[in-house]
């Protein structure tokens, strides 16, 4: 990956009628990065990659490939290839013809388009089924087929809408390694959609979480998962709790704050926040520690003598356990707080002493805690 | 319960004598001594003969066939095009063209045979295979138009997208996936045609010259004059020519795909 950036779009609005898709969507990829586009059904994700791609016009911005402003341009005069959400695999051309038509197009000997097509096909692994018809495909093969038709022609930018998102788990686990795989020995630009943030997760170089036709956040993997700036990043990418309540005090390193008539603590990581403002944090189930309540309430008694660790009896919301659920590999225990909103905590392993109905405590590492939403609180 | 589950069978043997048992006994007369149709005399070839003698009758069986073919094929192109170029067409009254342009095909046809005399003398068009040419052609279209619209919009877009996402222009979709695709409903669409043209006697009697005749018009003058069992004849020998017809097209048919396929590796 060099610093080149290969694909800039800048303040790409879009409505479709009435409909505002893309409000104001700014990004830039550098040569050879791996970015993921990631977001609920309907957020915009692949009018997106239509507009990089010229499928759509944008009724304003500007598109740059290359440093090229090719925001007018067809789509055929554009350096960069699909792979469609549905495969969109030529169903009356062999799959040699199918990937080959790029190079055909570019009246590309017969004898080269044979020899680059066979190539493809061993990249994606499919070699011998040239003269296979699309119909005559799984799913998973035809997929790895329209990757190969998108990379023949050796795209700038690669765009791949879901590509995997037809596929079931397992095929998608070994799909993601392949696609991981040729990514490293292409070297080529890929733009990625999913609404799966595992998938994100683990394939990107750098994920922009998307909302409602907006990039609530552009950032590295561990940026949007541990450090998330919003709560809906939070949400959407860690799956997380979010705590509400207005900030008590603060020493620089770590803020406390009341919620639902408990005090809970957070990692200020340089935010300055006054007694009385109102926060919300973040906090991965993984992150939530459950004791159980036995002791009264201790009163709180400031920052000092409050550690934040299970034991510190000063800190802590006060809920009651719901219901224990085991899901692929963790056993998660909701429990509701005072105020009858629901908190998840999850842990390794099948399951917990803990029984519905059981009182505990709810604590967290403060620097295991994030503020989001800092700039919508006033 | 015996009997109920007698009754379809019943059904389907009347329909079927009711569609068949005409045709058959054409078939079995036309190989008859006699001249006259009910009483069978004996096995003869003579109405063959007859036939082939028959100067008018083969001219006529030679209009008949290419003017089927060349206003199928004309109305197929005509009709793709249309098809294929109306959603481009950005037009205020656009729907309403296109309702008018399929309105032919409910038309009583003896008004449409009226309306094409009229506007043929009107500018003066020379009567005879020209003007039955034009006319046949234009009712043909709406069929093509109507069949390959319809194959259109169940094609995805997306092909058309990802030809163009891999460097295809308007022209190299056209050739390359929109033809290719909708290929099926064309060739039914021309042999309706030609079925079409080929058996019209109401539109044709309004547009021929004076000297140029259609076989279905040859043989209606015929039935005033006095049928000879020589029209029994003819009739076998097309309709062993459509069936020659209809196998031939489901084995192009199943070729057609083959070698689309083969044509584009
Ligand atoms: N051609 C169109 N005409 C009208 N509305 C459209 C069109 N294409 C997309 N939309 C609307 O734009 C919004 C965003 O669509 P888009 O396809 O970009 O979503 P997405 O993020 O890709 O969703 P998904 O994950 O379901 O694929 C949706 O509300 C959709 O209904
Ligand atoms: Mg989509």
């Amino acid at each position: 990956m060099d610093d080149t950036v290969i694909l800039q779009l800048s303040q790409i609005h879009k409505s479709f009628g009435d409909v505002k898709v893309l409000d104001g969507i700014d990004l830039s990829v550098r040569k050879g990065e791996f970015i993921t586009l990631l977001g609920p059904s309907g957020c915009g994700k692949t009018t997106t990659l239509r507009i990089i791609a010229g499928l759509e016009r944008p009724d304003s911005g500007r598109v740059f490939i290359a440093g090229k402003d090719v925001t007018n341009e067809e789509p055929n005069r554009r350096n960069v290839n699909t792979v469609f959400q549905n495969y969109a695999l030529f169903p009356h051309m062999t799959v040699e013809a199918n990937i080959g038509y790029s190079l055909r197009l570019k009246r590309v000997d017969k004898e080269t388009i044979k020899k680059t097509v066979s190539q493809a096909l061993e990249l994606v692994q499919l070699s011998g089924y040239e003269k296979r018809m699309p119909d005559e495909l799984s799913g998973g093969q035809k997929q790895r087929v329209a990757i190969a038709r998108a990379i023949v022609n050796q795209p700038a930018v690669l765009l791949l809408d879901e590509p995997l998102g037809a596929l079931d788990l397992q095929l998608r686990r070994q799909m993601q390694v392949e696609l991981k795989r040729l990514r490293a020995r292409l070297g080529v630009t890929f733009v990625y959609i999913t609404h799966d943030q595992e998938e994100a997760l683990n394939m990107s170089d750098r994920i922009a979480v998307m909302r409602n036709g907006k990039f609530e956040q552009i950032g590295t993997p561990s940026d949007v998962y541990d450090r998330p700036k919003t709560s809906y990043v939070a949400r959407f990418v860690g799956s997380a709790n979010i705590v509400e309540g207005t900030v008590l005090e603060s020493d620089g390193q770590r803020i406390a704050f009341r919620s639902q008539g408990a005090v809970c603590l957070v990692a200020a990581r340089g935010a300055r926040l006054s007694p009385g403002e109102a926060v919300r944090v973040a906090v991965r189930s993984e992150m939530v520690d459950l004791t159980p309540y036995a002791s009264p309430e201790l009163p709180y008694s400031g920052l000092d003598a409050a550690g934040g660790n299970p034991g510190d009896s000063q800190v802590g919301l006060q809920a009651v356990v719901k219901e224990k659920n085991f899901a692929g590999g963790v056993l998660q225990i909701t429990v509701s707080l005072a105020d009858g909103s629901e908190l998840v905590a999850s842990r390794h392993g099948i399951d917990s002493p803990l029984v519905p109905g059981d009182k505990v405590r709810v604590t967290w590492q403060p620097e295991r805690a994030v503020l989001v939403d800092l700039e919508e609180t006033p | 319960m015996r009997k109920k589950a007698r009754f379809p069978g019943i059904y389907l043997g009347i329909i079927l004598a009711l569609m068949y048992v005409p045709i058959l006994l054409v078939i079995i007369y036309s190989f008859n001594e006699s001249r006259i149709n009910s009483v069978w005399s004996g096995f003869s070839l003579r109405w063959y003969r007859d036939l082939f003698r028959d100067k008018d009758m083969l001219e006529a069986l030679i209009n008949s066939l290419v003017l089927a073919t060349v206003s199928s094929l004309s109305a197929a192109v005509i009709g793709t095009l249309a098809a294929v170029g109306m959603p481009r067409v950005k037009l205020r009254g656009k729907s309403v063209v296109e309702y008018i342009s399929t309105l032919p095909i409910m038309i009583p046809e003896i008004i449409l045979g009226m309306v094409f005399l009229v506007y043929f003398s009107l500018i003066r068009l020379p009567f005879g295979m020209i003007t039955l040419t034009v006319a046949h052609t234009s009712f043909c279209i709406p069929y093509i138009y109507m069949l390959v619209k319809a194959r259109l919009v169940g094609i995805d877009k997306s092909y058309a997208e990802a030809a163009k996402d891999l460097g295809a222009n308007e022209w190299n979709v056209f050739w390359d996936i929109t033809l290719p695709l909708i290929l099926p409903a064309i060739a039914s669409g021309v042999l309706l045609s030609f079925a079409m043209s080929l058996d019209d006697v109401v539109i044709s009697v309004f547009v021929t010259g004076v000297n140029t005749n259609t076989l279905p018009i040859r043989i209606y003058t015929q039935l005033k004059t006095g049928v000879t069992p020589k029209v029994n004849a003819l009739s076998t020998l097309m309709f062993a020519a459509t069936l020659l017809i209809i196998m031939l097209s489901t084995w192009f048919g199943r070729k057609t795909t083959l070698s689309v396929k083969r044509r584009n590796t």
